[in-house]
């Protein structure tokens, strides 16, 4: 694998912080929103749509694109941000988020906004689609790469188990489960809720080819998710070990963020730490 | 005696012809290759049979990912576990996402008789015609559970077929080609209407038959689709008299409950809903199951004229 360059990097932190910037604006004008959520898996979508996956923004249900499920439904805002970052639909359609009649639902709903794969909200939805998504390919012969993102908390529901021992049986190198390992969830941290660790023991207990990374650091992202498969015949999953809330610093690692709303001043105040980031 | 026919031979062979006809049809099964009857489909194609193992919440969600990539599965089950344990899988990832995809609930209602009701499904028709953009489909016969699944491919969106194992003769006629939404009158009468779906619809013949010796005449119409529902022929049959609707399902929610909506909608008229009476079964075959809670046609012919007698008919 060959790093990144740091003008790459560079490219890929300024999408970052254009997606954590928009996302927080999203909530905080819709009043509504999960924004800790949003903050822990901005460089993981950042990395997806602007260096690894295959895909055309003009043609969003061109049949040999990346597919990418947000089985995380609930951090709606950071997907939309990132999907007009891309192209998929105009930036002025962010402000709609979760108007009345917007096509922006406080969860995605894939017959109304172009780009979105998969309507998620309940969790545990997401694996289940991707594994029969990559197993379409391989039955096809297509060439496409499935990614989902799963939230760590999300992993206490059993169908994420279920997928797991099929994808591994399906032999789907062409599917990859990234965890956002914030390592808390709505009402507390995962490991007092329910326990999730040994958590890449458990993965890789059931067949997947699993890696443990920084899940904020881009260049690591990029290399990791760019070298998939990581074992032919093995489906791929990547721990990103992010924090909530992360690059707002009283928003980081506090489980409130899960779905509270900035105030005027507290939104001010986070842009002012996101720093540069483009305008929107 | 009548011929009688397991319908899951018809699906099969249904599956089957669809599967060489498009490349994009594969199914989608728990371990339920035998009991779905697929072995000839696992023989014909065995790289389109997609086998999750026990586990109906993975398999209504990779059945929606295989639509996703182009393909039109059909998932295949015992119905109980198909609806009821992926309830949330339907109603989100093919009802709410119309995804392309074809449930297809084997040994739906009591079939699975002495097991008692842990494999009763006898909710399936009420879980799934709540959902939006959900087709439901109840056929009756070999011919219309074969139209069934063709119309079912005909169609982009999410279908419920809710197929059986109980024998049944053929009901339909010879030409009779299966749509979606429309209902089938089988029998014209001018006294009352008995409709009914699925297991029950040669039993409403037969008790049609029965009441003739009562001097009563009785429409049989076959309702084999729930969702949409074909509310022009329901309101005629309102119009024209008392309505008893029989099917193998709880009395509540289910193709009784859908006519009743339609009937008050558009023509008040007196109803009887026979089914399963909102209690879990006594165990039992299923024939036994039929005769105790009174979905036979000796009891429809009983029903009957106590309807017409309150409404002053007879």
């Amino acid at each position: 694998m060959t790093e990144l360059p740091a003008a790459n990097i560079a490219a890929l932190q300024l999408r970052a912080r254009t997606i954590r910037r928009t996302a927080l604006g999203m909530v905080h004008a819709a009043r509504l929103g999960h924004p800790g959520g949003d903050l822990s898996a901005a460089d993981i979508l950042a990395t997806l749509y602007f260096h690894v996956m295959r895909l055309d923004p003009a043609n969003p249900r061109w049949p040999e694109r990346d597919r990418f499920i947000l089985s995380k439904g609930h951090c709606s805002a950071s997907l939309y941000a990132t999907l007009a970052e891309a192209g998929y639909f105009g930036r002025e359609k962010l402000s709609e988020y979760m108007g009345p009649l917007s096509l922006l639902n406080g969860h995605p709903d894939r017959n109304k906004l172009p780009g979105v794969e998969a309507n998620t909200g309940p969790l545990g939805h997401g694996l289940p689609i991707g594994v029969g998504v990559a197993k379409a390919a391989k039955i096809t012969g297509g060439g496409w790469r499935t990614f989902v993102l799963v939230g760590d908390g999300e992993l206490q529901e059993g169908s994420n188990w279920e997928a797991a021992m099929a994808g591994s049986q399906f032999g789907l190198d062409n599917l990859t489960v990234i965890v956002d390992r914030n390592r808390l969830q709505q009402g507390a941290g995962t490991e007092e809720t329910m326990h999730l660790d040994p958590l890449a023991d458990r993965w890789r207990a059931f067949g997947w080819s699993t890696r443990e990374i920084d899940g904020h650091d881009l260049g690591v992202l990029a290399q990791t998710l760019g070298g998939i498969p990581f074992e032919t015949g093995r489906p791929n999953c990547v721990i990103a070990n992010t924090h909530k809330g992360r690059g707002v610093s009283f928003m980081e690692d506090r489980v409130e963020w899960h779905h509270r709303v900035p105030t005027d001043a507290e939104l001010a105040a986070a842009l002012v730490e996101l720093g540069g980031g483009e305008e929107r | 005696m009548t011929d009688r026919f397991d319908c899951r031979v018809a699906f099969a062979e249904a599956l089957v012809a669809l599967a060489e006809a498009d490349p994009r049809v594969v199914a989608v099964c728990n371990d339920s290759v035998g009991s779905s009857n697929l072995k000839e489909f696992k023989k014909r194609f065995p790289e389109r049979l997609v086998n999750v193992g026990i586990a109906e919440q993975n398999m209504v969600g990779v059945a929606a990912g295989l639509a996703n990539g182009g393909l039109m599965p059909f998932v295949c089950g015992a119905s109980c576990f198909i609806t009821g344990r992926a309830l949330e899988q339907v109603k989100v990832d093919l009802g709410y996402s119309r995804s392309n995809v074809k449930l297809c609930g084997i040994s739906s209602g009591m079939a699975y008789g002495e097991l008692g009701p842990t494999h009763h499904s006898i909710e399936d028709i009420a879980w799934t015609r709540a959902i939006a953009n959900m087709t439901v489909i109840v056929p009756s016969d070999p011919a219309e559970t074969a139209g069934a699944l063709r119309a079912a491919a005909a169609l982009d969106g999410p279908v419920f077929l809710r197929l059986s194992r109980m024998p049944v003769p053929a009901v339909n006629a010879a030409d009779y080609e299966f749509q979606i939404g429309r209902a089938v009158r089988l029998r014209q009468g001018s006294d009352v209407t008995l409709i009914a779906n699925g297991t029950m619809v040669c039993r409403a013949l037969e008790a049609a038959e029965l009441l003739l010796a009562d001097g009563v005449h009785a429409s049989v119409i076959n309702l084999p689709t729930v969702r949409p529902l074909d509310r022009e022929a329901i309101a005629a049959a309102a119009a024209a008299g008392p309505i008893v609707t029989i099917e193998e399902h709880t009395v509540f929610g289910g193709m009784g409950g859908a006519v009743a909506e339609a009937v008050v909608t558009f023509n008040p008229t007196r109803m009887r809903i026979l089914g399963v009476p909102g209690v879990f079964a006594p165990t039992g075959s299923t024939e036994f199951l039929f005769e105790h809670f009174g979905l036979t046609a000796a009891n429809i012919r009983v029903v009957t004229l106590e309807l017409l007698q309150e409404c002053g008919r007879v």
